[in-house]
């Protein structure tokens, strides 16, 4: 388990740095919100979601996009604006969809998808269908009256939606002080009635463990979960570069997050205590390597939509 | 025809929830109050009981996340038909309505779709005032990827309804108050029609008045007065304000060479700026004077009766303007108006012996 999760957790990494690597080419012309120093919570958390059960994000999502499973040809695409792309170059980096896969749209309004995934949730409960309706956000979104208003209906209908809040401590350059009250972010979701945990989000076992608390709870009728997971961006909140330079962090703060590094953290515990071979991980990273290699190629070389391909799909036929 | 059904709006409405709940499981009504005694003004009543507490919903107070909710229950393949009382509480709903449900057909290139109808009512009389009186139509009509409709029969407001839950895509239905109690012809068989069009309401020769929702009961009231005095109105019903049915109004314009639009909200920046803009450029020549609107005046609306009294246009004030533009002799303007059965109701009240709820 852990070593398909480190496979998972070093291949969003590496698509994140090679998005940030070609971004500077400016191919790439969309804004991009990269996950770097967070792919535990995503990987950890979709480890423990089935392909049929819908996942949605926000902005920063792709993380959560290839942890569910999604097309990694067709993200690289969507980056480039290609026809290729997951959304047909409609969407670029905040508008992600792969519903082969459960992932059922990543969009930038925060929080906006959050009814969307009760809503899910409330159409299966009608259909008698079984399955779990997840949907990642940030400690931002707490601060949306729609996420509060989606947590009462979920709750009040016991409704099998997994709220997972990635908790990096910051909106752009504010930090979560200057925004909410010293209080615990689960404990709002607490007080809505749902059932929470609080986790390091950087420990994808413990992200793993707790999540499948929570899902196998949701499977037996347990109502709705919340998932705090504590983490932190590495680089800045939109675009492919370090910006600790403009100091809004505390001092040390990010070299701290660095030292607890998702990858790190797995990578070390696989080789310690699981006696995994340096060979096995230099083996699993190639293949990660060649992966996104041939996936960038292609989109790189995929068409551009046809311009006139924008007047379609306004409305059904 | 004395064997001709008649239905009021608010039945024809409630049969037309009957008919989606007993023919689609996929349907299901959701909104404050749905299941409560007053059952949206009666178009809700007894439906609970006979369809289920599942798919006849009560909701919290939460338009937005309800409203976002309905949007994930379309998205995984249920057919929502979200309601609020007033339209102005649906602004709280916005962001869902107009971030979401109207892009993200388009966003995701067809991948996925919200078939959605969200049912706003406009309110009227005794005292609504500024926050439960808006006719935001145009605010609604304005976004690509919503379809609006705007019933204003009873004929309509059943083949609309049935309509837009049967389209792929979010619809927003939006009532007048003053419409509900009115009663016509419905017959008993149903056919599901297209979601698009107008419809000539009444033919005439003289003068093209375009009008949709309650303002057509005016416009109607004025055209028959002035049919009296020698003027033929011809009257068209937009019924569906986006897509907008520029041919129909063109070939009307074509006809009578002149266009007055009556329109239920504010005059400006609204549904009659769009037909007049529209006809202007399709069909300039076609012109033989400036086209005219007629609509709420640029405020909101106060609640003192004092103050509402001279709100909203009447079936005088559209014969008055249809007099100027077609410069009618005084004597005709004055024949049509005196026709004009007022009645001594007040102001704020539809007619005579209502009482309201408004």
């Amino acid at each position: 388990m852990l070593l398909q999760q480190y496979r998972s957790l070093y291949r969003i990494r590496r698509v994140e740095e090679v998005i940030a690597a070609h971004y500077r080419e400016q191919q790439m012309r969309c804004p991009v919100h990269l996950s770097i120093g967070q792919e535990a919570v995503a990987v950890g958390v979709c480890t423990q979601l089935h392909r049929e059960d819908a996942l949605f994000s926000g902005h920063r999502a792709h993380a959560h996009y290839l942890a569910k499973g999604g097309d990694l040809q067709a993200l690289f695409a969507e980056l480039y604006g290609k026809a290729t792309g997951c959304c047909s170059g409609r969407g670029g980096s905040m508008h992600l969809i792969d519903l082969a896969v459960g992932f059922w749209g990543a969009t930038p309004i925060v929080a906006g998808t959050v009814p969307l995934a009760v809503g899910v949730a409330l159409a299966w409960q009608l259909q008698g269908r079984s399955g779990v309706s997840a949907v990642f956000i940030g400690d931002g979104a707490m601060e949306e009256g729609v996420v509060h208003e989606s947590l009462n209906y979920a709750a009040q209908q016991q409704l099998a939606v997994l709220f997972i809040c990635e908790n990096n401590g910051y909106a752009v350059y504010t930090r979560l002080a200057g925004r909410q009250p010293p209080r615990q972010i689960h404990a709002l979701a607490a007080a809505h009635g749902l059932t929470v945990a609080v986790a390091d989000g950087n420990d994808v076992e413990l992200v793993s463990q707790h999540s499948a608390a929570a899902v196998a709870a949701m499977r037996q009728g347990g109502g709705p979960q919340f998932l705090e997971l504590t983490t932190h961006r590495w680089l800045e909140h939109c675009g492919p570069d370090d910006d600790d330079h403009l100091g809004y962090r505390q001092p040390g703060e990010l070299a701290a997050w660095r030292e607890r590094c998702p990858l790190a953290l797995a990578a070390e515990r696989l080789q310690v205590r699981d006696a995994v071979s340096e060979a096995t991980l230099v083996q699993l990273r190639q293949q990660v390597e060649d992966e996104i290699a041939a996936a960038l190629e292609a989109a790189q070389n995929a068409p551009e939509p046809d311009g006139c391909e924008r007047l379609e799909h306004l409305y059904g036929e | 025809m004395a064997s001709e059904r008649q239905l009021s709006y608010a039945e024809a409405l409630r049969e037309a929830f009957v008919i989606a709940l007993s023919r689609d499981p996929r349907v299901f009504l959701i909104g404050e109050g749905v299941p409560d005694p007053k059952g949206i003004f009666a178009t809700t009543s007894g439906l609970a009981e006979q369809f289920g507490a599942q798919r006849v919903r009560d909701m919290p107070l939460s338009e937005n996340g309800m409203t976002g909710i309905c949007i994930g229950a379309a998205l995984a393949g249920m057919r929502p038909v979200l309601m609020h009382q007033r339209l102005d509480f649906a602004l709280l709903s916005l962001d869902q309505i107009i971030n979401h449900a109207a892009k993200w057909r388009y966003m995701f290139a067809g991948r996925a779709h919200v078939p959605l109808v969200i049912r706003l009512i406009i309110g009227r009389g005794w005292g609504q005032g500024p926050q439960h009186a808006q006719a935001l139509v145009a605010l609604f009509a304005q976004i690509p990827g919503l379809k609006v409709v705007t019933p204003a029969t009873p004929y309509d407001a059943r083949a609309l309804m049935l309509a837009a839950i049967a389209d792929a895509d979010p619809t927003i239905y939006i009532e007048h108050r003053w419409l509900h109690n009115i009663r016509d012809t419905v017959p008993e068989a149903v056919a599901i029609e297209p979601l698009q069009g107008g419809r000539v309401a009444r033919q005439g020769q003289d003068i093209t008045v375009v009008t949709y929702s309650y303002m057509l009961l005016e416009v109607h009231a004025a055209a028959a007065a002035l049919a009296v005095a020698g003027v033929a109105v011809e009257v068209i019903d937009l019924r569906v304000i986006r897509p907008l049915d520029v041919a129909l109004i063109v070939a009307s314009v074509t006809k009578c060479g002149h266009l007055l639009v009556v329109d239920t909200g504010h005059g400006d920046f609204g549904v009659a700026a769009e037909v007049i803009a529209a006809v202007t450029i399709a069909a300039f020549t076609a012109l033989q004077s400036a086209p005219a609107r007629l609509g709420l005046p640029p405020h909101p609306c106060p609640t003192a009766p004092a103050l509402s009294r001279d709100y909203y246009p009447d079936a005088a004030a559209v014969v008055t303007a249809i007099a100027q533009q077609l410069v009618l002799p005084q004597a005709v303007q004055q024949q049509a108006l005196s026709l004009l059965q007022r009645g001594d109701h007040p102001h704020d009240t539809p007619y005579r012996g209502f009482n309201g709820p408004f």
